[in-house]
């Protein structure tokens, strides 16, 4: 298998003709001054009597590998489930696509082309890996279930589910894990379903991927292949926030970097600004956690 | 009682390979189980010395229970094994279809036979749509506010309305009313007369001569309108099977399978995982109105007695025997059901009856037990023999606890039933085939 | 790293209750939809008051009905004292507690009869209250006034058995599936409830049997009639409020009180700290079972008459009272249980009688709905 090929077959979007529209439309393609794609003011959430974030704010240009780093409780995950509508916020606005989407649900926020991969990966663990793919893609014809019964209509469905069966299998191919394809997901290891949840997530074309610690658990020799395929995706105008606390990895790969500390965000820059500044060295050094 | 090896974990591990290999087919499955269970039957028949007659009505009544138990149970596997939802209401689903189907299709005021309620008079078909809507209708009532609520809730939510539904016909305020000048009523406490049974009709009349042939060759003739109904009842028990394996077997499961897994991570995936669950509700609240104008409705006369939670505590019993989540597992689950479980207690009586000599009668409990501290053990047994259908159910509910504590999965419910509308294991392996040809030289991927 | 579980992953609690869900899209905000139950009890409250100035409705209707919803709502209270403690506890609703109310009602019922009747009919006639129609009420005459000794000693017997029913079932059924889901659990529990109500059936059949003979009763003269104080009722009143001060002191005061309530205020941290112990779960079956028990005996007192049914009946309203009081409350479980009583009965003046049980489940469904943690419960913790 070589890699234009995959990068073709992720490319099919016969099935989201609305969002590579919406792609197309997009700020960087129109070739005028990228607008933040996602912009977070002033978020806070508690819970019960924990201030989990207490004034998050950034931005995130559209078409751009950002990373987002903090020490542990931080408040990382808080803010990626405040911004795809895990739970509301206290306070504080979230922006995507210029449009307010605080507080709507999490499918709502996914529909609208922002999608998020978990932390601790959340595959179907009683469904096949190959199912746990073919899950993902928008606005599947069999979704409906009258089509999916009613003998007239059931060739359409069948018709793109070989389609769907195609785009999760080079998705499969990809990421190397086409020998489990009919294997349950819950028997995979660990690192295994990290990539299946990223792999679940990129068969949606998003138009944001919000990545929580997406390599926790793969191997260096797969990592760098994702991140490759990452940084070809930013490259065709899919913009990344990506979770990771391997400070090389971040300042290597990202061009802006967000650092988050006690439910704060201290400072956002360039990896070579971010580094120079004391605070974060000190949020990392200093008397933080116990 | 019949020779199952099967209660007590996958099946295939237990059979020879020969046998394992048809055993892969859900037919042969369903097949071969209720070959077991038929034979048996035959075999107790002719212990109690039944003639042709007594046997083809003993397998009808076996079958006709097998059929309509299957139905409920292919539903609570929808909704349960695939979809989540802990629905405990299940009868009063079933009340809605045949009381609004009866109340729609009785004849109008003045046209009624004196000493029965009216009704709107209209065709029953119209009257069968009717009963069925408002079923789904009531589902979704239930359903949307309650989508978000955790299991144990969602089953009291579903258990409130199945009494609220029961408490409404049993109201005697709506035992008779009127309403824009159109008397109809539930009958309340008292009951109703539902509908005539389409099948006897027939052969009440054009097909009266079918009839007659039938009993010239010395078989019971009204065997005939029962052994059609029990047939009408196959083909509704294949279409309800095709619904919902095709449902189970689509985009739209798959999606509802995500839910069951992880609902969260579903939401995530840009589902609006309430609208699945919501529609696959109410696909099976229609079923259920469906399921309970053709059975209770076909006995001519219902009343809110025959709703009460024992009936959805069978059904539920069926599924965990085959394992939620497998719909050939809640088939083959009822037929064990129906035939151990249900039926056999009675069986077993008539056997004892016929086979051991009793005599007398012990009406009470403490006479039974008065006899037995007088040395007599037979009083127990008498009164036990008369109490076999309540016994039933005791039975049950302890089966119920030990197979929740040995095998809580049940037959078939650790099987795979992979959700796409096409075959990806066959996708696979041709993929697979493929990839090995081209990558003669490349690494493989194993 | 710190690993936690978010809030989303623990065992499927209300993800977000519809309340969230309408938020979200109306912004309406909690309190709006507090504002707007307050406004319906508002105009409600108008509505009984005109009621009772134009005379539609009597000032001795309504208190005989507050009277009659206070003695409902205590048994209902009563009942939902062990449900609320194991639902919290073991995390699984108890379908089988309403057949602990039945078993413990007829054995209660039965040491009654044994007492009222010994010496004048033959015993197994007295315990099964002559099923098959060997014997009657008014042979035996049993009522709180001429037999207070065999009241008083079955209502013992009745706390009793219901302890012993629910230890056994714990003991037989579900110590051994600690620890499985909730569902599989709860599955356990209709299946027990099931055994127990057709063993009933299997001893007593479904005959509904009528158990004492009519006994004093006061007469309160008020405008627009009397209403009738009978001393079961007064009975009832004044054994429900000792048995909850039991309780109260129990939990207070004692050792394993104060760890069931600690174990009820964290139980997070509880499971970390290796509680909850099979004492404390044993304490808590105990106490529930023998406060079913009194509240079987006492709704047979009260209605006068027993069935195989009388605590599945009572069921869905005992899980109404929990739910409305918070699961996990005693205090809330209680207050809760009056409240379904009083409502079931005061909503008489509205809604014909058949339907004021389906009164209760939909307040429960609108609970459910609105504030699963019930009435008094802080943030679901
Ligand atoms: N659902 C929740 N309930 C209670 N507290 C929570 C919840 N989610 C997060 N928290 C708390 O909020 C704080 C921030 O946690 P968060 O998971 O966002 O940090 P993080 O930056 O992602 O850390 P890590 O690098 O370890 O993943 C922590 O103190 C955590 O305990
Ligand atoms: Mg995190």
């Amino acid at each position: 298998m070589t890699a234009s090929s995959d990068v073709d077959a992720t490319d099919e979007t016969e099935l989201d003709d609305a969002d590579a529209d919406e792609r197309a439309a997009d700020p960087d393609a129109t070739g005028r001054p990228a607008e933040p794609l996602l912009e977070v003011d002033s978020l806070t959430k508690s819970f019960g009597g924990i201030d989990a974030l207490n004034g998050v704010t950034f931005d995130v240009t559209a078409g751009m590998l950002t990373g987002l780093i903090g020490p542990n409780g931080a408040g990382k995950s808080t803010t990626f489930n405040v911004i795809s509508g895990v739970f509301p916020p206290d306070s504080g606005t979230v922006r995507f696509g210029g449009e307010d989407v605080t507080g709507l649900a999490p499918n709502e926020t996914a529909s609208r082309g922002l999608v998020r991969t978990f932390q601790m990966a959340r595959e179907f663990r009683n469904m096949t890996v190959l199912e746990n793919l073919m899950v993902a893609p928008k606005a599947q014809v069999g979704e409906t279930a009258w089509r999916s019964v009613l003998p007239g209509a059931r060739g359409a469905v069948s018709d793109q589910e070989e389609e769907v069966f195609e785009r999760a299998w080079s998705m499969l191919e990809f990421f190397d894990i086409d020998h489990l394809a009919l294997e349950n997901a819950g028997n995979l290891s660990g690192g295994q379903r990290k990539l299946l949840e990223l792999a679940r997530a990129l068969m949606l074309d998003p138009e944001m991927l919000l990545l929580d610690e997406p390599f926790a658990g793969v191997n260096p020799s797969l990592e760098s292949k994702l991140l490759e395929r990452i940084e070809t995706l930013r490259d065709r105008g899919q913009t990344f926030l990506l979770v990771e606390h391997d400070m090389d990895l971040i300042m290597e790969h990202c061009e802006r970097v967000i650092v988050m500390h006690q439910g704060r965000t201290l400072v956002t820059g360039t990896p070579e600004e971010v580094q120079s500044q004391e605070e974060v060295v000190e949020a990392y050094l200093g008397g933080n956690v116990a | 009682m019949s020779d199952d090896a099967t209660a007590g974990g996958p099946v295939e591990a237990r059979l020879p390979a020969w046998a394992a290999d048809y055993w892969a087919n859900d037919l042969v499955k369903i097949g071969a189980t209720l070959a077991a269970v038929y034979a048996v039957y035959l075999v107790i028949g002719a212990l109690l010395g039944y003639d042709l007659s007594g046997q083809l009505n003993s397998l009808r009544r076996l079958t006709f229970l097998i059929v309509l138990y299957s139905i409920a149970a292919l539903v609570v596997n929808l909704h349960w094994g695939y979809s989540g939802l802990f629905n405990i209401g299940v009868v009063g689903f079933m009340a809605t279809g045949v009381y609004t189907t009866t109340m729609l299709s009785r004849p109008l005021q003045g046209q009624n036979p004196t000493g029965t309620l009216p009704g709107l008079g209209l065709p029953f078909p119209v009257a069968v749509v009717g009963g069925v809507l408002a079923a789904a209708a009531v589902g979704y009532v239930a359903a949307l506010p309650s989508l978000r609520l955790r299991d144990d809730y969602f089953a009291i939510v579903t258990l409130a309305f199945a009494e609220i539904i029961r408490i409404t016909v049993k109201a005697s305020e709506l035992q008779e009313f009127t309403v824009f000048g159109v008397t109809l009523g539930t009958g309340g406490g008292r009951g109703i007369r539902t509908y005539p049974n389409p099948v006897d009709e027939f052969f009440a009349g054009p097909g009266q001569p079918v009839v007659e042939a039938v009993s010239a060759l010395g078989v019971d003739g009204s065997l005939v309108a029962g052994w059609a109904f029990v047939l009408v009842l196959v083909v509704l028990l294949a279409g309800v099977y095709l619904l919902i394996t095709r449902l189970a077997e689509s985009p739209f499961g798959r999606v509802l399978k995500a839910i069951r897994d992880d609902e969260q991570a579903t939401l995530g995936l840009a589902k609006d995982t309430a609208s699945f669950k919501i529609r696959a509700f109410i696909v099976g609240c229609a079923v259920l109105g469906l399921l309970g104008i053709v059975w209770q409705g076909s006995q001519g006369y219902v009343s809110p007695s025959l709703f009460i939670p024992q009936l959805t505590f069978f059904i539920w019993i069926a599924v965990i025997v085959g394992g939620a989540g497998s719909n050939t597992g809640s088939i083959v689950g009822t037929i064990l059901f129906v035939g151990v479980v249900y039926l056999g207690p009675d069986y077993l009586r008539r056997l004892v009856e016929e086979y051991v000599s009793l005599s007398g009668s012990v009406p009470t409990f403490p006479g039974a037990v008065g006899a037995l501290a007088g040395g007599d053990p037979q009083g127990v047994l008498l009164y036990t023999l008369d109490q076999t259908s309540t016994l039933r159910v005791v039975l049950t509910g302890v089966f119920l606890v030990w197979l929740l504590r040995t095998n809580p999965d049940g037959l078939f419910g650790d099987r795979r039933e992979i959700a796409s509308s096409i075959d990806l294991e066959d996708r696979v392996e041709r993929r697979r085939a493929r990839g090995d040809a081209d990558g003669q030289e490349g690494g493989g991927s194993e | 790293m710190i690993t936690y579980i978010p809030a989303i992953a623990q065992p499927p609690h209300v993800l977000s209750s519809v309340v969230d869900r309408v938020q979200r899209r109306t912004r309406l905000g909690k309190h709006g939809w507090a504002v707007l139950g307050v406004a319906f009890g508002v105009v409600l409250l108008l509505d009984l008051v005109r009621r009772l100035l134009s005379g539609d409705l009597t000032v001795a209707l309504l208190v005989g009905y507050l009277w009659n919803g206070l003695t409902y709502g205590l048994v209902i209270g009563l009942a939902g004292v062990g449900l609320s403690l194991t639902y919290d506890l073991l995390e699984f609703a108890n379908f089988a507690h309403g057949d602990y109310i039945t078993v413990s009602a007829f054995v209660g019922w039965g040491a009654a009869y044994l007492i009222a009747g010994f010496g004048r009919f033959d015993p197994g006639s007295l315990f099964f209250l002559g099923v098959g129609g060997t014997l009657y009420p008014g042979d035996v005459g049993v009522s709180v006034t001429t037999a207070p000794v065999a009241i008083l000693g079955g209502l013992v017997v009745a706390a009793a058995a219901g302890a012993v029913v629910a230890v056994t079932l714990d003991r037989v059924v579900y110590r051994s599936m600690r620890g499985m889901d909730a569902i599989s659990l709860l599955i356990a529990s209709i299946g027990v409830a099931f055994v127990l109500r057709y063993l009933t059936i299997y001893v007593f059949t479904q005959q509904a049997f009528g158990l004492t003979v009519s006994a004093w009763t006061y007469g309160v003269a008020l405008p627009g009639g009397t209403v009738n104080v009978s001393a079961p009722t007064l009975l009832l009143v004044a054994s429900s409020l000792a048995a909850m001060a039991g309780v109260h002191l129990l939990l207070t005061r004692t050792k394993l009180g104060k760890a069931m309530r600690a174990m009820a205020a964290n139980r997070s941290l509880a499971r970390v700290t290796g509680i909850p112990s099979e004492r404390v779960i044993l304490a808590t079956w105990l106490i529930g079972g023998a406060l079913a028990g009194l509240a079987g005996f006492m709704i047979a007192l009260l209605q006068g008459t027993i069935t195989y049914q009388i605590g599945w009946t009572l069921l869905l309203l005992v899980f109404a009272g929990v739910i409305m009081g918070g699961i996990g409350s005693v205090y809330g479980a209680i207050v809760g249980g009056v409240l379904i009583g009083l409502i079931t009965r005061v909503s008489l003046v509205w809604i014909p009688a058949s339907f004021t049980e389906a009164m209760g489940f939909l307040i429960m469904i609108l609970i459910l709905l609105t504030r699963p943690q019930g009435l008094f419960g802080g943030e679901t913790a």
